[in-house]
């Protein structure tokens, strides 16, 4: 059969839930199926502007850790100039931030390393806690925020988390530092429409060409730089 | 009161590869099938065509296709005196969880298992005797050979539509083919991809090393193909979105692409999505089964009687429907006795990542599974005399990964992880950085086993699957003559950078990046009732009307991915079913 014959008899009707099933959908060769990309599989870039989980001084501090994480330089701007907090702010906001995916029935209790995470904390959770945490020793140790500290000072504070030897009160400040660290990447590489990745910045920093989808014209290129023009999944998101 | 639906005549659960594949024969064949599966409808143009699919944190990062944990994950442990935990967040293990099942989103290395791997038992003892074999090592033969296969292995790629070199056709050696493979019946139906940049510095390399590398057999199809079942398959445009991601050109094969649309066409044919199968139910005496319990995402419960019960829900929740559902023994490390949850293994990996000085790979030009690969030191291919392991490992260089946000931490273990450093650090890993994989075999030990977890409940409050599993001796030692192997091509091949790993080193994690998700065994096939769940066709011993497919039947686990493996052996139990269970329903095999 060709294609497009598949396509007339196979997308979903979602609303088509039926014919003597509890519940189910229930398809077969005689269920009439729409054509074309279904809503719910579209991109949905996140809205702009505003804050919609961080607090505006929790904002600060992420966007003064991430800035060390991923500092300005001669090879691009910083992760806070690329729009990275406005990233991870509405990925906290959203799926991610909630651990819709994370399996959290207990009992918590703590494994070996092997056993990976046992936390009972959301991301989102896990931010607050995290920069409260951050916020009370730097106000205890120096009397000023995280932010506030001479860049030396906040290398040296978010080596100590990474390798662990900066104890937070109730939390685990090197779990904390590797979420941290993770997101940062996420904000500055992801597809510009998530907020991050500002003008595909992280993008030209490695020569990633973006969302494109066919490089059968430069398989014979081996070997040689192809300065492709990186491009976005959505126009002018970048 | 369950709602019962109408009777059929054969419900499948769970519709991946194994589920697909059977189910198009069987209704092909006339037969009335339902299949049920908990994830949704997925399909090409209406949920991953180019303009969804570019897309690295929703598919990659955040998984939006995946089986999520919260909806139903295992317990884990790496041996019987800890407690078993919870696999909370996403772990190698990236399950499918639509129509499609993890053959929308898998990598698409589409091997055949060597002959050995069939009879690792006999051939072991042929060549070596019993003493090559570690103690507690739980090794036996499949009760079907390479050969006995080859014919659903052929139908198989002509379905999927895989591009390859033939390296053994009617026991001639072709070359730049896999010398070491089993004899084929004729070439693939597609030809090899365009290697990548990384793939031509390893094929020279290892050429002059005197081994024999060969195009990695590919379902990221090189050309248009119309496959054995009538549809049409676009060419690759290695758009480097592929593992993980579904296929936007109908390139991949994946029951999506290659199997669900002429499925759909069969009028005796239907599916239940986003509905999940809670048990099957057996008969007053135990003896049959009469068809399967299930629950809908609105949780209404209902029945689906059938006179046959295919299991397809992939590896794990094959074995996890099992012992809910009671059938079979399950197994118990103490007494070593029962079957259900027995012959657990895995993937041993080994890896060599290394550095160039000044190269431009262009990473992102890629597919799931563009490789070139040695098999010299795979399966029985070498003399193992004196070595203390049994097996090995396919040896590939591997262009699967160019993407940003997993690229961002693949870096020399003295770079820095983040500030400037990490920049140009980074900047320069990314057109540099090459992989040596070690795929390697897995055996069964009989301390690594899987059961119902006693303490850890899924949302319906039944057991999750409790997960005993840790490295035996037979991988570390084969794993870590694996290793070495890579290091030696790594450096061979003008890496300036080095380093080299033997997963099997450490202590099992689910957690630990670039590892397998190959999980293998736990509902056996065998010759011998006692040691395997099912027979040489897949059919449960003791319910003759149960047929499970899957890796979960594998005794133990090849150099190779699993898939084309699982997918021939489904076709070969739909011929079963169909030329001889359906004329003589019971046992095809007299315990
Ligand atoms: C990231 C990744 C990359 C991979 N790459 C390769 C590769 O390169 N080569 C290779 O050979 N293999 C690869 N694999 C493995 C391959 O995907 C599997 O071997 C194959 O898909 C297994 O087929 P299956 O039919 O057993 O299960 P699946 O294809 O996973 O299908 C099982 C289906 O059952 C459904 N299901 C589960 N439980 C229930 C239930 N209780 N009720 C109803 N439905 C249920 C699931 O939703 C799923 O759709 C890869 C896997 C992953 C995750
Ligand atoms: S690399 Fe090829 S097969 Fe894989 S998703 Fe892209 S086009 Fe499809």
């Amino acid at each position: 059969m060709n294609r497009r014959d598949a396509l007339i008899s196979l997308v979903q009707l979602t609303a088509l839930s039926v014919a003597g099933s509890a519940g189910a959908s229930v398809i077969s060769a005689r269920t009439p199926m729409p054509v074309g990309t279904q809503p719910e599989a579209l991109p949905k870039p996140p809205r702009k502007g505003g804050l919609a989980y961080l607090a505006a001084d929790e904002a600060r501090e992420v966007a003064a850790i991430y800035d060390r994480l991923i500092p300005q330089d001669e090879l691009g701007m910083s992760a806070s100039q690329a729009g990275c907090v406005e990233f991870i702010d509405r990925e906290l906001a959203g799926a991610f931030g909630q651990a819709a995916s994370v399996y959290r029935l207990g009992p918590i209790v703590p494994g070996t390393a092997e056993q990976g995470p046992q936390f009972t904390q959301t991301p989102a959770e896990r931010y607050r806690s995290g920069l409260g945490a951050l916020a009370g020793y730097c106000q205890a140790h120096y009397g000023k925020p995280f932010s506030a500290l001479d860049g030396d000072t906040q290398d040296s504070l978010l080596r100590a988390m990474e390798n662990g030897t900066l104890h937070l009160p109730a939390i685990n400040a090197a779990a904390f530092f590797a979420l941290l660290l993770q997101n940062v990447r996420e904000g500055y590489l992801a597809d510009p429409m998530y907020g991050g990745n500002r003008d595909m910045v992280g993008w030209k920093l490695i020569g990633f060409p973006g969302a494109r989808y066919d490089y059968r014209p430069y398989l014979d290129k081996k070997g040689m730089a192809l300065n492709l023009e990186p491009v976005s999944l959505l126009d002018g998101a970048g | 009161m369950a709602h019962a639906r109408p009777k059929a005549d054969v419900v499948v659960i769970g519709l991946g590869w194994s589920g697909s594949v059977i189910a198009e024969e069987l209704a092909r064949a006339g037969l009335k099938v339902v299949a049920i599966e908990r994830g949704a409808w997925r399909d090409t143009a209406s949920d991953f065509p180019p303009s969804v699919d570019t897309d690295e944190l929703r598919w990659a990062t955040r998984k939006e296709i995946l089986q999520p944990p919260k909806l139903e994950t295992y317990t884990f442990r790496n041996n019987a005196s800890q407690q078993a935990l919870p696999v909370r967040e996403w772990s190698n293990l990236t399950l499918g969880y639509n129509v499609g099942g993890a053959g929308t989103h898998w990598a698409a290395a589409s091997w055949r298992f060597n002959p050995f791997d069939f009879q690792p038992y006999s051939k072991t003892i042929e060549r070596y005797g019993k003493g090559q074999l570690v103690p507690g090592l739980q090794v036996q033969d499949w009760g079907i050979t390479y050969d006995e296969l080859e014919p659903f292995y052929d139908r198989f790629e002509r379905i999927a539509g895989t591009s390859g070199q033939a390296g053994v056709v009617n026991g001639d050696i072709i070359p730049g083919g896999n010398p070491f493979e089993g004899s084929r019946s004729r070439g693939y139906p597609t030809p090899p991809l365009v290697p990548s940049r990384w793939n031509d510095i390893f094929t020279e390399k290892t050429t002059e090393m005197g081994y024999h590398p060969f195009p990695v057999p590919a379902g990221t199809i090189s050309r248009a193909y119309v496959n054995a079942l009538g549809v049409h398959m676009g060419p690759c445009t290695y758009c480097g979105y592929c593992q993980l991601f579904g296929c936007g050109n109908w390139s991949k094969s994946s029951p999506n692409a290659c199997v669900v649309p002429a499925l759909m066409r069969q009028p005796t044919f239907e599916v239940m999505t986003e509905t999940e199968v809670l048990h099957i139910n057996k008969s007053a005496d135990g003896k049959t089964a009469t068809g399967v319990s299930f629950i809908g995402k609105d949780g209404v419960v209902g029945e689906q009687p059938a006179d046959i019960v295919i299991v397809a829900a992939y590896q794990l929740d094959n074995v996890r429907l099992m012992l809910l559902s009671g059938i079979g023994q399950p197994y118990d490390p103490r007494t070593k006795q029962g079957v259900i949850g027995r012959n657990y293994s895995f993937q041993t990996l080994s890896y060599a990542y290394l550095w160039f000085e000044n190269e431009y790979l262009n990473p992102f030009i890629n597919t799931g599974c563009l490789a070139i690969q040695i098999d010299d030191f795979n399966a029985d291919n070498f003399d193992h005399t004196g070595l203390g392991f049994i097996g090995g490992a396919g040896i590939q260089s591997l262009s699967n990964n160019g993407l940003p946000i997993g690229m961002a931490g693949v870096l020399p273990k003295q770079a820095p992880a983040w500030g400037k450093g990490w920049k140009k650090a980074f900047q320069h890993s990314y057109q540099n950085w090459a992989m040596i994989q070690g795929q390697g075999t897995s055996y069964a030990h009989e301390a690594m086993y899987f059961d119902l977890d006693p303490t850890y409940k899924d949302n319906y409050g039944r057991p999750l699957m409790r997960m005993t599993f840790d490295y035996n001796l037979n991988d570390k030692r084969s794993g870590e003559f694996i290793r070495k192997q890579c290091e030696a091509i790594a450096h061979a091949v003008g890496g300036t950078q080095v380093e080299s790993y033997n997963f099997a080193n450490d202590h099992y994690t689910p957690f630990r990046a670039n590892d397998s998700s190959h999980t293998i065994g736990g509902v056996v096939m065998g010759t011998d009732p006692k040691t395997s769940a099912l027979n040489r066709y897949q059919q449960s011993w003791d319910v003759h009307n149960v047929f499970v497919l899957g890796a979960s039947s594998f005794p133990n686990n090849g150099g190779f991915n699993p898939t084309v493996t699982l997918g021939a052996l489904a076709l070969w139990t739909a011929k079963a079913i169909r030329e001889q269970y359906l004329h003589n329903p019971g046992p095809l095999v007299q315990a």
